[in-house]
């Protein structure tokens, strides 16, 4: 097994919106290892959501090479793509993106439904992600009965549930206000450092970068620095 | 949680909206049931089982009076045991009220027709009266008529001798049903045939509109019923011969093509189905796309999206669909005892049948197109609101 988690290489990704060609990326070469917190930040249009989405196999590249976790996620098709995303990657947004009309549990849960896990072994999996994220006693409020902090805590623990290696987060923070957002941080960085998981993490805002290991920048489709 | 739990959940998002497009589809399935079941008696054949009476009409129209003198080629036929025979009289009560008025013999048809409940003295009276009258309770009661008055009654298709339409009846009984079924029925009213065929304008004598056959054993309607229109064939008044039910129902069947009278309504039902259901699933997924974006995102595969959204279409119309035939089921019992089995719109397994064809027909059509863009959804994009 590969010891870095993610390995770009040589990575374009060019959009065609109508007549217009628009390269986002431009030969992009990252590196991340295993257990690493990374924050990309960059101004707007730099590609870093695009990166991000590339590396969790939300989108192939134009060109280049995306191996996560040891599999080359590039060659794999639209299917095949979905069935890797559910074992391996788990997405927290920052629109939180939780379905409205299931409670907190059901929205846990919803990843579950894809493994072979009886109903009692995924509600076992759902208490213990809620109680990592420390909202085992709102498990049966819907998220509009929930504060915007409570609701990302039900994203991570969504994105937790399945128990994959990889969190990929975009600006996970960036609908929260600083204390909520450094509630939120804290609790990543308890995911990283004592449950081992490898989080990417898209942030404009400095002092979130600051809770990662590691600052990554991108500007215009390349990485200007890996700062420490 | 399970896979269903979820197309609930998502189903019922919008209470208000999903209730009322599933109250329109609970009313298209019972039109649908109901309508389908009269359809099917309409085109169902001739049913001798159980028959006890058999009606004889002129074979093109019962409007083409048959000869008296066909009754006792009718009487001496094996099987039968009694013959009464009608004629159509109409009869307008006061300005405009057309009431159901017969003439016809009062022995026989007394005999032939038992569940009629009538004194004797009132049955004696009205065989004695060349100039009486008898008329259902419902109808007496309904215009208060009472035993000895004098009713008169216009014809506008039988004008007397002195050309005047206006007739005069002594009212001689009040007859009503045996049974509440029977009860029902009693908003008639009969004259004597001898007094009408004296009296009429056009010199129409020894003519009937049907003649109505008693049988002796049930068992032997659909044998008699070839007998008699094998006696009369080829000769100038050929006869059809049809149970009781079978000449009522012809009755209704003088609107129209009723089987294409239901086929469109139901097509127009149908259609602007289509276009509520069809809407109500369209929006629905675009109101959507973001939580679908994230179903791919969490792993969900193109197919198991367009799964949800068709099984949520296919939930929708399965649920307003059964309701809805079960309505009809209920419905048309009820008109079935309400008419004494005269109308038997009980939905058979043809029917419900049918209903499941349409119920899976529809789920495809309101569901695929939403289902469709639904697959197709690129997460980035739809991510990205784009």
């Amino acid at each position: 097994m590969s010891e870095s988690m993610v390995e770009v290489r040589n990575v374009t990704k060019v959009y065609e919106r109508g007549t217009q060609r628009v390269e986002v990326l431009h030969g992009l070469n990252l590196d991340i290892p295993r257990s690493d917190f990374v924050a990309l930040m960059g101004p707007s249009g730099s590609g870093k959501t695009t990166l991000l989405n590339l590396i969790g196999g939300l989108d192939q590249p134009t060109s280049g090479e995306v191996q996560v976790g040891g599999s080359r996620i590039d060659q794999l098709g639209r299917s095949e793509l979905a069935r890797w995303r559910a074992h391996n990657i788990g997405f927290v947004f920052q629109f939180y993106n939780l379905m409205p009309v299931l409670t907190a549990e059901a929205n846990v849960e919803l990843p579950l439904l894809l493994t072979r896990l009886t109903a009692a072994q995924r509600r076992k999996n759902v208490a213990v992600a809620l109680e990592i994220v420390g909202l085992a006693d709102r498990a049966k409020h819907k998220p509009r009965e929930l504060s915007g902090g409570q609701e990302q805590r039900v994203a991570i623990a969504r994105a937790l549930v399945s128990d994959p290696q990889l969190l990929v987060c975009d600006e996970p923070t960036g609908d929260l206000d600083r204390k909520t957002a450094e509630e939120i941080l804290g609790l990543l960085q308890v995911l990283n450092r004592e449950h081992g998981k490898t989080i990417i993490m898209v942030t404009h805002d400095p002092k979130a970068a600051e809770f990662a290991r590691r600052i990554l920048h991108l500007e215009k489709g390349q990485l200007l620095e890996q700062a420490a | 949680m399970t896979k269903a739990g979820f197309v609930v959940a998502n189903l019922f998002r919008k209470r208000i909206r999903t209730i009322l497009t599933l109250l329109s589809v609970v009313m298209a399935f019972l039109l649908f049931g109901l309508l389908q079941s009269v359809n099917s008696i309409f085109s169902s054949g001739a049913n001798f089982v159980g028959a006890t009476r058999l009606f004889v009409q002129a074979r093109v129209s019962f409007t083409q009076a048959l000869p008296i003198s066909m009754l006792p080629k009718l009487e001496a036929i094996p099987g039968v045991a009694a013959v009464a025979h009608q004629m159509w009289f109409g009869g307008v009560w006061q300005e405009n009220t057309p009431l159901i008025m017969l003439s016809l013999d009062p022995r026989t048809y007394h005999e032939v027709y038992p569940e009629w409940v009538m004194p004797d003295a009132q049955w004696q009276a009205f065989i004695q009266t060349r100039t009486g009258m008898i008329a259902g309770k419902l109808l007496a009661d309904q215009y208060g008529w009472k035993i000895g008055q004098k009713i008169p009654i216009s014809s506008n298709i039988w004008p007397q001798k002195n050309g005047s339409k206006a007739w005069t009846f002594d009212l001689v009984g009040i007859f009503d049903g045996k049974d509440e079924d029977w009860k029902r029925r009693a908003n008639l009213a009969f004259i004597q045939q001898d007094y009408f065929d004296e009296s009429n304008q056009f010199g129409i004598k020894g003519r009937v509109n049907f003649y109505i056959l008693k049988l002796s054993d049930s068992s032997k309607a659909e044998a008699v019923s070839r007998t008699v229109d094998a006696m009369f064939e080829n000769s100038p008044d050929e006869t059809k011969t049809q149970t009781e039910k079978d000449f009522n129902m012809s009755f209704v069947k003088q609107i129209g093509d009723i089987g294409l009278i239901v086929r469109w309504i139901l097509f127009a039902v149908f259609f602007t189905l289509l276009l509520v259901v069809g809407n109500t699933m369209a929006q629905s997924v675009r109101e959507r796309v973001p939580e679908l974006a994230v179903l791919k995102t969490l792993g969900f595969t193109d197919r198991s999206v367009l799964g949800f959204v068709l099984a949520e279409a296919f939930a929708l119309v399965l649920f307003g669909g059964l309701l809805g035939l079960l309505l009809a089921s209920i419905a048309g019992a009820m008109v079935e005892r309400g008419t004494g089995g005269q109308f038997q719109l009980r939905l058979d397994g043809g029917v419900w049948l049918l209903g499941v064809v349409a119920i899976v027909l529809m789920s495809l059509a309101v569901g695929l197109l939403p289902a469709l863009r639904a697959r197709r959804l690129k997460i980035v994009d739809a991510l990205a609101g784009r």
